[in-house]
């Protein structure tokens, strides 16, 4: 997350990039013919299941698998029995314990044991032959209050050194960020407002669900093919797990179904390898919605108190915020991010954040899209809206006066260089949507939204066909348009037509280590590194060009798709265009390449601005989207269509958030709602087009300009539709869902 | 698992009476739901959508008879019953989605025995009944008197609904049915209302029936809600005391959908917007 490294950049003209190229994978997902998780096939596989605890929290006091274990037609079940802790890796034996519970079952649905059967329906019926003896134990599933004094305990003794002696034994960590002395800061303040805000758990509500094949040979080598947003990452967490050498664990990632960061960790990789350890034969598991829902990661509920104080004229003089994070029954909520990202969209002399991680009995939390920012923004967002609001000020210029730029020192401690938040807020107090006349019940929100971007290590491989077509290799699966990405800016480094590349997403044996598909990393880091693997082909080509041609390597350079000689030799030779390159590299050298291995830190950090008008339907609490606009800057935006996208989405995504998903617990603390019946994504009825304005403020860090855009998009629409809602509605909403009971109990208690 | 589908109603009588655990399949969106999320094991299924009288719309003494295979879709495609009982086609058009519509009946709606069942508030707001067959014979029932609790019906065993009968619809009449649902489709009604009424010729309320869904066990019909718009212009004075009176009639409970306080508020609310829209669409003032 270095933000100083050299430019990379050159300003340049582009031919591909930028245009809107018909997409790789098109034909095959609209056909059928892509092949999912679920699509994977061997011969004489088994299907694998899973049972699950129907307890939020209990001991287990024993499992009897005998019963199962004699079913005809099942061929192996599996308990945590079957496991050896991590001892040494925290991080790598929760995963496993999360996989397969150990002494206690930690939340409703956590997995206690698996089988592995000729068939779905012996394996369904092997699973109610297994009978485990819980002691049921009391639960707590709210953030606040998991660390109340007397609060039911998950872990004994995983508190850091940063908790204070005597805190609840649910704290995890504590983390601070800032500088400055808010104090002082919030003293100099004409107003200052204290708020609390509280955030529900939602899931990334990928549509395909998770599924895996795995193989093991009796000679201790294994296959995996798994629908996953990074599959090197599967390879060593299961490599790990079975104390295997990565290099004997081969996975394959399938296409993937969405992902938004709930794919970049296990859950049934390592119990399927096990299956099939045991069984001997290669074993299928596909999880149903409701398994999704009940055990895999959605994203930390939240509970975040700020103080914000301002002068009369929109100057923010001091800024404070604790959060507090559940990170389900495991350590490691996004606390911290969200602590860093809180303030970090202005530039403030006085500003801290303090986060605590905590554990309640919830399933493990996984990344979701910009994880832990988009809480912390809205508590933000809400309070510097209310204050410019109570000044009778406008909430864009009260952000254009506060806002972070170029030379800002943020609150989690970096300088920025050149950034795009004040093009984003300029571009929205510009635009029509802002002066557009609103009816009655009807109410206009704005938030500014921030993420951090990622680099990561990325290998790529680019190779030249004898008839002079060229093939991209890269490690990371496609969540977000990449093979298209990536052939676009192949095609533009090597100056020929986007048709002639294919980019493929490799196994785990064809490439080095691949970071997983997250941070909004895959088109700036293996763009980077498609660039210059082409440029690494390129100097071969010029290379090859010259033994051709019998001058010096230095005296031939590459444009429009060609070797051409330069200097004295030009005009000497014609150019040879990369196909007649191709075609006779086997008698200058054998094949052509190239490839680049990065660990690019040049990122480039993120902005955005959302807009959005809502209608509170006052009698029943009900809120309906009636436009809404996105600004953020890109960078460079590749593909439009798919930047666009993105932004869309994260919109989406942040717009059910806001206003109806949300996990619901039971008394008992079971999830109530395991199904998108009622765990209410939005559906395309439910929104206007989102409208989008794409930004480009070239970013340092990459050759031309990109910068990551899928996560920031999903930072500020809770703030900006609670913003609105709120005036709307004309009461400030301080907890979201705003779901219609809850909004209407709010309006009626007014 | 054995699957059944008989050509005629009595061979469908037969087979039921000899297999009384049989589940009945027209549409199947519930039915093969609860089988795949394996939460009944069936050992036979009868199909009755080969059997000609469920899948017609006939005209009947002036009212309309639908058979029990009838989608909602089909309900939506004929002009001439949708003009007589929009608000009960709306209603069934409401039910999941546009596919769900396809197959999905409002006799499969009533028996699944849900009180949030969409098409139910409308069809009792229509005075409609349904034609029992079973082992004893054919019977008319009320269509409020099916079901009797969440998931269950008075139906006895042997017996199936064959067909719903939608009333003649009298001069100056009108129906609508609403339903409160967090999204746009696609959703399960939290508080439901349906209301059909009929005004004299100087646009007075002369009858009316206001039934309310979601609220309890069943969906209620709710009298004393309907008599605050008889005799009545149903006008503001009327459309609040409607709304009073329906608020008070409903019993929910809080659940993942909705609070208690939530579903007495809407269901007053709903109510009295269903009778707006029944009230113009008997030609009464707008």
């Amino acid at each position: 997350m270095a933000l100083d490294s050299k430019s990379e950049y050159d300003v340049r003209t582009f031919k591909v990039v930028g245009t809107r190229v018909q997409r790789p994978d098109g034909v095959d997902k609209v056909t059928g013919k892509a092949r999912f998780g679920a699509d994977i096939t061997a011969p004489g596989m088994l299907t694998g299941l899973i049972l699950r605890s129907p307890h939020a929290h209990a001991r287990i006091r024993s499992i009897d698998t005998s019963a199962a274990e004699a079913l005809p037609g099942v061929h192996a079940v599996v308990t945590s029995a079957d496991f050896t802790p991590i001892d040494d890796d925290d991080f790598t034996d929760d995963i496993l314990a999360n996989c397969m519970a150990r002494d206690k079952a930690l939340y409703d649905g956590h997995a206690v044991a698996a089988v592995a059967a000729s068939s779905g329906h012996i394996a369904k019926a092997a699973l109610k032959l297994i009978k485990v003896d819980y002691e049921v134990l009391p639960h707590v599933t709210d953030v606040d209050k998991a660390i109340e004094p007397g609060a039911p305990v998950l872990h004994e003794g995983r508190s850091d050194e940063t908790v204070p002696e005597g805190a609840s034994p649910n704290i995890i960590s504590r983390c601070e960020f800032g500088h400055g002395d808010v104090e002082a800061g919030l003293a100099k303040a004409d107003r200052v407002v204290e708020r609390s805000f509280k955030t529900e758990a939602t899931h990334q509500g990928y549509i395909e669900p998770h599924a895996c094949l795995a193989q093991m040979s009796t000679d201790g080598t294994a296959d995996l093919w798994c629908c996953t947003q990074g599959h090197y990452m599967v390879r060593n967490t299961c490599a790990a797990i079975f104390r295997m050498e990565q290099g004997q664990l081969r996975v394959t990632a399938s296409e993937i179904g969405g992902g938004f960061g709930g794919k970049t960790t296990v859950f049934l990789e390592p119990v399927a390898l096990m299956l099939a350890r045991k069984s001997g034969r290669p074993v299928k598991m596909v999880m149903s919605r409701s398994e999704v829902l009940r055990a895999t990661g959605p994203t930390s509920s939240s509970s975040v108190d700020v103080r914000i104080g301002m002068t009369k004229d929109g100057k923010i003089t001091g800024a404070f915020a604790e959060l507090r994070y559940q990170g389900g029954a495991y350590p490691g909520s996004p606390v911290e991010m969200g602590a860093m990202s809180a303030f970090a969209a202005y530039d403030l002399e006085h500003v801290k954040t303090v986060g605590w991680d905590i554990v309640c009995n919830r399933p493990k939390q996984a990344a979701y899209r910009a994880p832990g920012a988009p809480m912390a923004a809205f508590a933000v967002e809400s309070a510097i809206d209310e204050l410019a609001k109570g000044f009778g000020l406008d909430p864009i210029e009260v952000r254009l006066k506060n806002a972070a730029r170029e030379g800002t020192k943020s609150s989690y401690g970096v300088t920025y260089p050149a950034i795009g938040l004040e093009a984003t807020l300029r571009t929205a107090r510009d635009h029509p949507h802002w002066k557009a006349p609103l009816g009655p019940n009807q109410g206009r929100g704005v938030a500014c939204g921030f993420w951090f971007n990622f680099g990561g290590d990325t290998c790529v491989s680019l190779n030249i066909t004898p008839d002079g077509t060229v093939t991209v290799s890269e490690g990371n699966p496609d969540i977000g348009g990449s093979r298209a990405s990536m052939s676009m800016m192949a095609a533009e480094e090597l100056g020929i037509p986007y048709e002639k590349v294919r980019t493929i997403v490799a196994d785990t044996g064809s490439l080095g280590q691949n970071e997983v598909t997250d941070g909004s990393r895959v088109t700036f880091a293996v763009g980077l590194a498609t660039i210059k693997a082409a440029r690494a082909a390129k100097a071969e080509m010029c290379k090859r060009a010259a033994m051709t041609w019998g001058i010096d390597p230095e005296a031939v350079e590459w444009r429009d798709g060609a070797a051409h000689a330069t200097g004295h030799n030009a005009g000497e030779h014609p150019p040879m265009t990369l196909a007649e390159i191709a075609a006779i590299a086997s008698n200058t050298g054998g094949p052509i390449a190239g490839h680049c291995e990065a660990n690019p830190e040049g990122a480039g950090v993120s902005f955005a601005t959302h807009m959005v008008d809502t209608e509170v339907d006052p009698d029943t609490g009900a809120t309906k989207i009636l436009r809404y606009t996105v600004f953020q800057d890109a960078g460079k935006a590749v593909h439009p269509d798919y930047v666009e996208g993105q932004f869309q989405g994260g919109a989406t995504q942040g717009i059910g958030w806001a206003l109806n998903e949300e996990y619901i617990y039971g008394e008992d603390g079971t999830l109530q709602n395991p199904g998108f019946l009622d765990y209410r994504v939005p559906v395309a009825s439910d929104l206007p087009m989102i409208d989008t304005v794409i930004l480009e403020i070239p970013n340092p860090g990459h050759p031309y300009g990109v910068r990551g855009v899928g996560e920031t998009s999903i930072v500020p629409p809770l703030a900006a539709v609670a913003n609105a809602v709120s005036e709307a509605a004309d009461v400030r909403m301080t907890q979201i869902p705003m779901s219609p009971p809850r909004l209407l109990s709010a309006i009626l208690a007014k | 698992m054995q699957y059944l589908a008989p050509q005629t109603l009595d061979d469908a009588v037969k087979a039921l009476a000899s297999q009384p655990d049989a589940k009945v399949l027209a549409g199947g969106t519930d039915l093969l739901v609860r089988m795949r999320s394996d939460m009944i094991h069936p050992d036979v299924v009868l199909d009755i959508k080969r059997i000609d009288e469920t899948r017609r719309i006939t005209q009947e003494d002036g009212g309309w008879r639908i058979g029990a295979s009838v989608s909602a879709a089909e309900m939506g495609e004929n002009a001439a019953l949708v003009a007589d009982w929009p608000g009960v086609v709306e209603a069934a058009n409401l039910i999941g989605s546009t596919q769900i519509q396809g197959r999905c009946t409002i006799v499969g709606n009533l028996c699944n025995a849900s009180p949030a069942a969409d098409s139910v508030p409308a069809m009792v707001a229509a005075n409609a009944t349904v034609r029992v067959v079973g082992p004893e014979g054919t019977r008319d029932v009320p269509v409020q008197e099916i079901p009797v609790s969440p998931g269950k019906t008075s139906l006895k065993p042997g017996e199936f609904v064959a067909s719903v009968f939608l009333p003649p619809r009298p001069e100056r009449s009108g129906d609508a049915y609403l339903r409160f649902i967090p999204r746009t489709e696609m959703d399960i009604a939290v508080v439901s209302a349906g209301v059909a009424l009929q005004l004299d010729e100087g646009g007075t309320c002369t009858a009316a029936r206001v039934s309310l869904g979601a609220v309890a066990p069943t969906v209620l019909l709710v009298p004393e809600a309907a008599d605050t718009l008889i005799g009545t212009k149903v006008d503001e004075p009327a459309l609040e005391a409607l709304a009073k009176a329906a608020s008070a009639a409903a019993k929910p409970i809080a659940d993942k959908r909705g609070t208690v306080e939530y579903r007495v508020h809407v269901a007053g609310v709903l109510a009295r917007r269903a009778a707006v829209i029944a009230r113009n669409r008997a030609g009464g003032a707008s």
